[in-house]
């Protein structure tokens, strides 16, 4: 029995289980859940109707049930040179962009980390500035300046750096560019959160002892934001591996990557069944980096304590 | 020293070029007369005045606008009741599946997340009979729930790095929790639950993707018009819109970052 007494205690219990429950079942119901009939769909077999898939279990007039499993798009994908060849693709593209990212984005992050306190703040507002922009709109900027009579063309030949216009727009190059410009700040911003927390006292013991900076920062400093590299890393590559706007705007008609591929069953082919499949490789493979990415997130978190 | 202060100041004006301009560069095309978007031949206002005679582009806009409006304010709930759980009931039952369930929306491929979206309310509306076929209700669905994840992200933090003792102070002193939560918490918080909103509201102004696989027929948003638009070449119509969006989000920004700065200033002052 429930005395009166024992109501508030029992009321901040429940209360204290709906706060985790809400958003728990949320998620389970439209992140997690989809998954499932991701994978139910990819062993369907297309059809030309509305849904345009088979039902997995059919049931004729006498009762009998039975489960048809079509595993022919997963073959599909493993014998059609086109589907490995997208995701070989997609890895190097996701694996190139996260270390041009890297190069481009620590000297960056590190600057802003050393930069004197009452800078840093303006500083990374201006580095999340252009991500509160649209991501479209970033990579059609990148449209203009890249075509053939764009500006950066026209800049070099001005400078007479070029005689003749160069093919960057429509090759992996502007691929590469785009997903450099979009991603930069997923990884300045852990990079940052690291390398502002790291100690001094090392730097300075060391610099005491007779080490030059380059050795400092090779044995110091490197070593210590490696969590936060590995972080923002997967926070780019992650995404890239199914990125879709960037190929299909700024790549040519035979860049191949997943993503697009994926959205050209779905969309074009009208193939839910073998899109499903794609999807399902993909998410298998992207589970690897997100533990590690979960992983090194927590060693940093930890790290802060 | 002096050399790699160098290096690094060098490194950063290079970044903050690169970031900054491909937007200064939609902006001032945006004010020119030639329709070859890279050609100056002079300055007009002509591509905004079309604009606003381009009905299909403003109907996407505000329907874009709403679908944000309302994603955002779900998304802030969702999103604070998930923080408030991971950092407040840490180690409670479901809070651990639940930090891995909102981690992973902030990394999901797009094409994932919107085709096994539509799988399910595909699948929702033959047993349930909802959502009755697929528009501006799936894709309000869909937002919240990978914006929910951003705000969880950054009220996290903030309630992670707020000064617990306040709180304390006022359960000792008799205040329900509830109390507690809506007179104290709340208010120290505010700032990120402004840039939480803010955010989601982004995203989802932001979204081809996710919302070209949950819409239907009768409902375009915004970035899908400037997608077709946009790849069928360089338009200066789009410059104009891009130019209008950067000036909203730069003063909104702005304002933004004034307030915390002030705010940091008089913090760091006090103390």
């Amino acid at each position: 029995m429930i005395t009166i007494r024992q109501l508030p205690q029992l009321l901040r219990k429940e209360s204290r289980s709906l706060i985790i429950a809400v958003p728990w079942l949320w998620l389970a119901l439209f992140f997690i859940l989809p998954f499932l009939y991701i994978l139910k769909i990819s062993l369907a077999e297309p059809q030309l109707a509305q849904p345009p898939y088979t039902d997995l279990i059919q049931t004729d007039g006498e009762g009998l049930v039975t489960v048809l499993l079509n595993f022919a798009n997963y073959m599909l994908i493993w014998e059609d040179s086109l589907y490995l060849d997208a995701f070989v693709g997609s890895l190097k593209v996701a694996g190139v962009s996260t270390i041009l990212c890297l190069l481009v984005g620590y000297p960056m992050a590190y600057g802003i980390a050393r930069a004197p306190v009452h800078m840093r703040l303006p500083l990374l507002m201006l580095i999340i500035l252009p991500f509160w922009t649209s991501f479209l709109i970033r990579v059609y900027a990148w449209m203009g300046i890249l075509k053939s009579n764009g500006l950066l063309n026209n800049m070099l030949m001005w400078l007479g750096v070029i005689d003749e216009p160069l093919d960057i727009l429509y090759t992996p190059i502007a691929i590469y560019i785009g997903v450099v410009y979009s991603y930069l700040p997923f990884l300045i911003l852990p990079l940052y959160a690291t390398l502002v927390k790291l100690d001094n006292t090392l730097l300075e013991a060391a610099a005491d002892l007779g080490c030059r900076p380059f050795k400092q920062f090779l044995t110091i400093t490197l070593p210590q934001s490696v969590p936060g590299i590995l972080a923002g890393g997967m926070l780019v590559f992650i995404p890239v591996m199914g990125e879709f706007v960037i190929p299909d705007l700024l790549g040519g008609p035979d860049s191949l990557m997943i993503g697009k591929l994926l959205w050209t069953e779905f969309f074009n082919n009208k193939d839910w069944p073998l899109a499903s499949s794609l999807a399902a490789v993909l998410l298998v493979a992207l589970i690897i980096p997100f533990m590690l990415m979960r992983h090194f997130e927590r060693k940093s978190e930890e790290g802060q304590a | 020293m002096r050399k790699r202060s160098t290096f690094l100041l060098t490194a950063m004006i290079m970044g903050y070029a690169f970031l900054y301009i491909p937007i200064f560069s939609l902006v001032a095309y945006s004010f020119n007369e030639s329709r070859l978007v890279t050609v100056w031949s002079g300055f007009s206002t002509k591509w905004y005045a079309a604009l606003l005679e381009n009905d299909a582009l403003l109907d996407a806009a505000w329907l874009s606008i709403k679908v944000a409006a309302i994603n955002a304010s779900c998304a802030i709930v969702l999103g604070t009741l998930a923080a408030l759980a991971l950092v407040k009931l840490k180690g409670k039952r479901g809070t651990r599946s639940l930090g891995v369930m909102v981690t992973a929306p902030l990394v999901m491929p797009e094409v994932i997340t919107g085709l096994s979206l539509l799988l399910l309310f595909v699948a929702m509306e033959t047993m349930l009979g909802w959502p009755a076929g697929r528009g501006q209700t799936t894709i309000i669905l869909a937002h919240v729930t990978f914006s929910m994840a951003y705000v969880t992200v950054i009220v996290q933090s903030r309630l992670a790095n707020m000064d617990q003792s306040l709180e304390e102070a006022a359960m000792d002193l008799g205040a329900k929790p509830l109390k507690v939560f809506f007179a104290i918490t709340l208010p120290i918080i505010s700032p990120a639950l402004i840039a939480g909103w803010l955010l989601a509201f982004t995203l989802s102004m932001d979204d081809l993707v996710v919302a070209n696989f949950v819409s239907g027929p009768g409902a375009t948003t915004l970035p899908m018009v400037v997608y077709s638009s946009v790849r069928l070449g360089v338009s200066p119509q789009i410059n104009a819109l891009a130019t209008i969006m950067i000036s909203v989000v730069a003063i909104a920004v702005l304002i933004g970052g004034i307030i915390t700065w002030r705010q940091e200033k008089r913090n760091t002052q006090r103390h």
